[in-house]
């Protein structure tokens, strides 16, 4: 299992640097709007490298006329430091494929939820060692008791919150009581 | 004024007030109490800068003089700045920033809850997104209200004292002047009476909790930050925070 600071070999940001040696696709035209979105399928998170930024929902549509796309991203959080990287991954992916000035659209509206997380896209962070996140976004209480999340690591219920806030906005900190082990949790909004 | 300088008049509390209390957070990076605390602060300052610079490119837009967010944020003097005079308070002990963060937070949640409803497209948008962690914000702060006022005999005094110390700063939060009145009955901005009932009754319910106590609704307050005028500490957070922009005009080369 792939562990923190460890470089994945098919990175985003390795992707980013192999894409300058792939030769332009010659024939982009070809490309289907399932090929488009296979390809972004391919482009992960800088900052949860275990799922791409399809599985994780913020790619919101792709416009694809057979010579020129247009892709709605959604940023996961206001101040998500990735959401500018996230956008120039996917225009290199683009480029990369031989589509000339992908047009790359932020919007906000409406606004990134988990329970736009993919079943595989959950399973993923699962594997990876990040707790998805748990339950609808709608059922998040304002001051009431925190839901119970599993261990990623050996599936026990007995775990409990070290930290409102994990490594990065998306996540909590948590820690399983049985296999003693911490583990982030990806926090339901 | 007109209707869109009102607008922007606004918004321009709103981004400052989240720039300032997100600049303050940061100066608590590399000192914060425990490694969590730290994330979890810088987690905060991070949302509330992100949402001040959604603000800011509205602002920036409506205006229409070629500024851009980062202008707004690093080009402009403490009289021009709309923040709300509790953000530029000192962080104090854990207490003072908790106590802060949490009247804060109480006012954020409940004004973005309005705001979501709001007339203006583009307004609600930012502040349904900004509504999801705000929310996580308030449950942090009012359980550390609660942990460190129903906690030891000197947590729950420094606590009270921390409760004490800003109360003085609160009114500004809940008292409306002619711009939020206005933009409340545009249907922009959230129902100004509202406002202030939902802050009080929250506020007292936790602090209840807490085992502290509220200081009198009328009590003496501090007001101006709205207009653009500010506390001895906004200027030395602004030289902090402007310097580089200042003395390397956008920061071109590296």
């Amino acid at each position: 299992m792939q562990k923190y600071g460890e470089p994945d070999p098919r990175s985003a940001v390795d992707s980013l640097i192999a894409s300058d040696r792939v030769p332009a696709n010659a024939h982009p035209e070809l490309l289907t709007e399932d090929d488009i979105w296979n390809l972004l399928n391919e482009v992960k998170d800088p900052e949860v490298p275990a799922v791409s930024v399809v599985e994780l929902g913020i790619v919101r549509a792709v416009r694809w006329d057979g010579k020129t796309v247009s892709v709605d991203v959604t940023p996961t959080y206001s101040g998500c430091p990735a959401t500018e990287l996230i956008e120039e991954l996917i225009a290199e992916a683009l480029r990369a494929a031989g589509i000339r000035d992908p047009q790359i659209n932020q919007v906000l509206t409406p606004a990134w939820t988990t329970d736009w997380i993919t079943p595989e896209g959950k399973e993923k962070l699962r594997v990876f060692g990040i707790a998805p996140p748990q339950g609808s976004s709608s059922k998040l209480s304002l001051l009431g008791q925190s839901e119970v999340i599993a261990c990623p690591h050996c599936g026990s219920d007995h775990t409990e919150q070290v930290s409102e806030f994990g490594s990065t906005a998306c996540k909590a900190l948590y820690r399983c009581k049985d296999c003693l082990e911490p583990f982030d949790y990806f926090k339901c909004i | 004024m007109t209707d869109k300088e009102i607008l922007q008049s606004y918004l321009l509390r709103l981004a400052d007030s989240d720039m300032i209390l997100g600049q303050r957070l940061c100066e608590l990076c590399g000192k914060a109490p425990a490694l969590e605390e730290e994330m979890a602060l810088m987690n905060v300052a991070l949302d509330l800068v992100g949402q001040a610079r959604n603000w800011y490119e509205y602002v920036a837009e409506l205006e229409g003089k070629g500024r851009d967010a980062d202008q707004l944020a690093f080009l402009r003097d403490a009289h021009d700045y709309r923040n709300l005079l509790i953000t530029e308070q000192p962080n104090g002990d854990y207490a003072v920033t908790m106590a802060r963060q949490f009247f804060y937070d109480v006012w954020h949640y409940f004004t973005l809850k309005g705001l979501v409803n709001s007339s203006d497209e583009r307004v609600a948008g930012i502040a349904a997104k900004a509504l999801k962690e705000v929310t996580y914000h308030l449950r942090r702060s009012s359980e550390w209200v609660k942990r460190l006022g129903d906690g030891t005999e000197e947590s729950h005094r420094r606590m009270q004292d921390g409760i004490d110390l800003l109360w003085r700063f609160t009114g500004e939060l809940i008292q409306a002047d002619d711009v939020d009145q206005q933009i409340a009955a545009a249907g922009i901005g959230p129902d100004t009476a509202q406002l202030t009932n939902d802050w009080r009754g929250l506020v007292k319910e936790v602090l209840q909790e807490a085992t502290l106590t509220p200081q009198p609704d009328d009590a003496w307050m501090y007001l101006g930050g709205k207009r653009g005028e500010h506390t001895e500490h906004l200027g030395f957070i602004l030289a902090e925070m402007q310097f580089l922009q200042r003395a390397y005009p956008d920061a071109k080369v590296w």
